[in-house]
């Protein structure tokens, strides 16, 4: 049995390896995919653009300016003068954003009244303009506590000059500290993800068009009337792809620590393994595929119906808590759920066995499943 | 026992029935054709007894083992050479023997021989590094049957092995499957190349799925004894159809080469009759004379009756 999978084995090693084609398919798209996730796609909020309009021109209005300008997320662009001109910061893009000051701001807010600040967020991107808007909210929301604190001390002050009368004002403040990924970067959120994308990517494709090629140029064919086992076709043909998977586990984790800087603070090895249990599934999707497509046309736009969904429903880009309920309800059909919260868990957390064993479950659960169905479709009969 | 049973054998795809009802057998040591134009069936009955397609109905057996129940057996037991060529591309020759080899599962201390064996036969000795996409068609068909033989099986299924193959490489082609069959080895072919059907020992002419007629090459030309076949060359061959369409005796006109073949009830009545028609239309008759039909005349000729039996 182990002879003849080591004979496939070989010969899909010697046609991978000669064919220029394939070499460059098995080790570029990875490389590309953590390229695009580690450089491009950025959701952080660094330098948002923001246009400032003063309608008060005191000190207290530029006090607030300055501690926009100093908390490094925000760069004023412009200044309109006019409706006329916020409306074409806007328009064209300049500005995400624009804070408005209304006259009589400081006025206002020495004499203890309370005053409005405005802040028209271009929504176009739904996340940046959230994002914009909860750091601009809480900037104005300290300044404002700041204020009080000031007035208070000197309502105090003023009150009762010379003697020592407690000028504390209580409050409660929020000082949240982020774990796991402090500096929020959505690199370290995406980067390990891509492990699981890439995972599927290879494997389920590669897997289902290796077989139906095989089946398009006649092969498949003489090698049904070979005494060869459909479980040692299966394993030859799926071997190979899980062995090119786990070098990509492997590279990716590399040029994630060496290039991206992203914490690994669990194993390696146990996330080696659930690499193999979420092969499972991804190589008996790609075998299942093979049994259902005639040729390499279908195969692909199979694999793309099956991964895209998978993709979008993993929490990889769109986290799951967002969704509507029932969707939610989906995702945990959805075995790259579970790799993905495996991964996050691993990389970032540290998470162990103990923490992990649900999802772990979960994937050999559906890795038997999936595995099982499509052996019992691979069948050496052309009917 | 018969290497080949084939009883009442039916395969149906939907409501097409691609074979219907073969019963033939075939003997050790025999090569066995498999004639007839091309979706005659040839190759579904050729894949039933291979156990790649599963019968309708009826039964087969090969070596003994029965098609649909004892597929894995029979695969112990065959070669098999595909209608398109089926080996790799992008493996070498060497490469390619060796996947096969292991495949099969021949016996470790059998292999430099079987390989080496295989290698002369397909006088490929001297290209065991090439890329088998480098082959020319004569030398690519010839690794093919060599890759099927490899575990030395002694039922060989060759569908359509010859086509698109030049007739230099052809003639090389049956002289080995001659070898093949003097060793002791049974031979299922099928083409549709008329002229191949020569060397075979017993043939089996397929048309619509069912088999119209079975026996030697000498045998089936021997059946068309209640006709006549005539090789008439005349000056204007077009005409000459026209001319002798309907005259009374004559069966059918067939362009052939650069002649015409005219079947005929009765040889010297229709012969004057022929003459007379054409000389009175002033078409020269260089050439009228008795011949053997020919493979293909048989094979035209018992399509014609199974049309006619048909409408």
């Amino acid at each position: 049995m182990w002879e003849r999978i080591f004979v496939i084995l070989r010969k899909e090693l010697i046609q991978a390896l000669r064919e220029p084609r394939m070499r460059v398919l098995l080790f570029v798209p990875p490389m590309v995919q953590l390229i695009v996730f580690g450089f491009a796609v950025n959701l952080d909020v660094d330098h948002a653009r923001i246009a400032w309009m003063d309608m008060d021109r005191t000190p207290e209005s530029r006090s607030l300016r300055d501690r926009f300008t100093g908390s490094g997320r925000f760069d004023i662009v412009s200044a309109p003068g006019s409706e006329a001109e916020v409306q074409r910061a806007l328009d064209r893009g300049e500005a995400q954003a624009v804070l408005r000051i209304p006259q009589g701001f400081a006025r206002d807010t020495a004499r203890g009244r309370s005053t409005e600040v405005q802040i028209l967020v271009d929504g176009t991107n739904s996340n940046t303009a959230s994002l914009v808007a909860s750091y601009a909210g809480s900037i104005i929301a300290e300044y404002s506590v700041n204020l009080m604190e000031r007035q208070q001390r000197v309502k105090v002050l003023t009150r009762s000059p010379g003697s020592a009368v407690s000028m504390a004002t209580p409050q409660v403040t929020a000082r949240s500290r982020v774990w796991f990924n402090p500096d929020l970067y959505s690199r370290n959120y995406f980067v390990p993800g891509v492990i699981a994308n890439i995972i599927m990517m290879v494997t389920l494709m590669l897997t289902a068009l290796s077989i139906v090629r095989e089946k398009e140029i006649g092969t498949m064919e003489q090698l049904m009337v070979t005494p060869v086992r459909p479980i040692e076709l299966m394993l030859g043909k799926t071997l190979p792809f899980a062995l090119v998977g786990l070098m990509d586990v492997v590279l990716v984790t590399v040029v994630a620590l060496l290039v991206f800087h992203i914490p690994l603070r669990g194993s390696f090895l146990l996330l080696l393994f659930c690499a193999v249990l979420f092969l499972m599934t991804s190589l008996g999707a790609g075998l299942f595929l093979s049994t259902i497509s005639q040729t390499q046309q279908q195969a692909m736009l199979g694999s793309f119906f099956f991964s895209t969904p998978a993709f979008m429903l993993s929490g990889f880009a769109f986290p799951i808590r967002n969704m509507p309920v029932a969707v939610q309800y989906l995702t945990y059909l959805n075995p790259v759920r579970y790799f993905i919260e495996i991964v996050r868990g691993i990389f970032l957390k540290g998470a162990g066995v103990d923490v992990l064993w649900p999802q772990m479950a979960a994937l050999t659960i559906y890795g038997i499943t999936v595995l099982s169905l499509s052996a019992m479709r691979f069948q050496k009969k052309l009917d | 026992m018969n290497s080949v049973e084939m009883h009442l054998l039916v395969k149906k795809f939907g409501s097409f029935v691609a074979v219907d009802q073969v019963s033939l057998a075939v003997e050790k040591g025999e090569i066995f054709g498999f004639l007839g134009p091309n979706g005659a069936g040839k190759s579904t009955a050729i894949r039933m007894l291979c156990g790649l397609l599963t019968p309708t109905s009826g039964s087969a057996s090969v070596n003994g083992f029965d098609v649909a129940r004892e597929p894995e057996e029979i695969r112990r037991t065959i070669g098999y050479m595909s209608q398109k060529f089926s080996l790799y591309d992008d493996l070498t020759v060497e490469e390619n023997i060796d996947f096969f080899t292991g495949m099969y599962g021949v016996p470790r201390e059998k292999r430099a021989e079987r390989k080496r064996h295989v290698l002369e036969m397909a006088n490929l000795s001297d290209r065991r590094k090439a890329l088998t996409r480098t082959l020319s068609g004569g030398w690519k068909q010839r690794l093919a049957l060599g890759c099927a033989i490899l575990h030395d099986p002694p039922v060989l299924f060759l569908d359509e092995p010859t086509s698109g193959v030049d007739p230099l490489a052809r003639a090389a082609f049956w002289g080995l499957i001659h070898d093949l069959s003097e060793t002791g080895h049974t031979i299922f072919v099928s083409t549709h190349y008329m002229d191949e059907a020569e060397y075979c020992h017993r043939l089996a002419l397929m048309y619509r799925g069912r088999v119209i007629a079975l026996g030697t090459p000498a045998e089936l030309k021997a059946g068309l004894t209640e006709h006549s076949l005539l090789n008439l060359d005349s000056s204007d061959p077009l005409e000459t159809m026209r001319a002798l369409e309907g005259l009374d005796g004559v069966r059918d006109v067939a362009v052939f080469g650069g002649g015409l073949h005219v079947t005929v009830d009765d040889v010297e009545a229709t012969s004057a009759r022929v003459r007379e028609r054409l000389g009175a239309q002033g078409i020269a008759v260089r050439k009228l004379e008795r011949i053997e039909p020919s493979m293909e005349d048989v094979f035209v000729a018992l399509i014609e009756s199974e049309e006619r039996k048909a409408a």
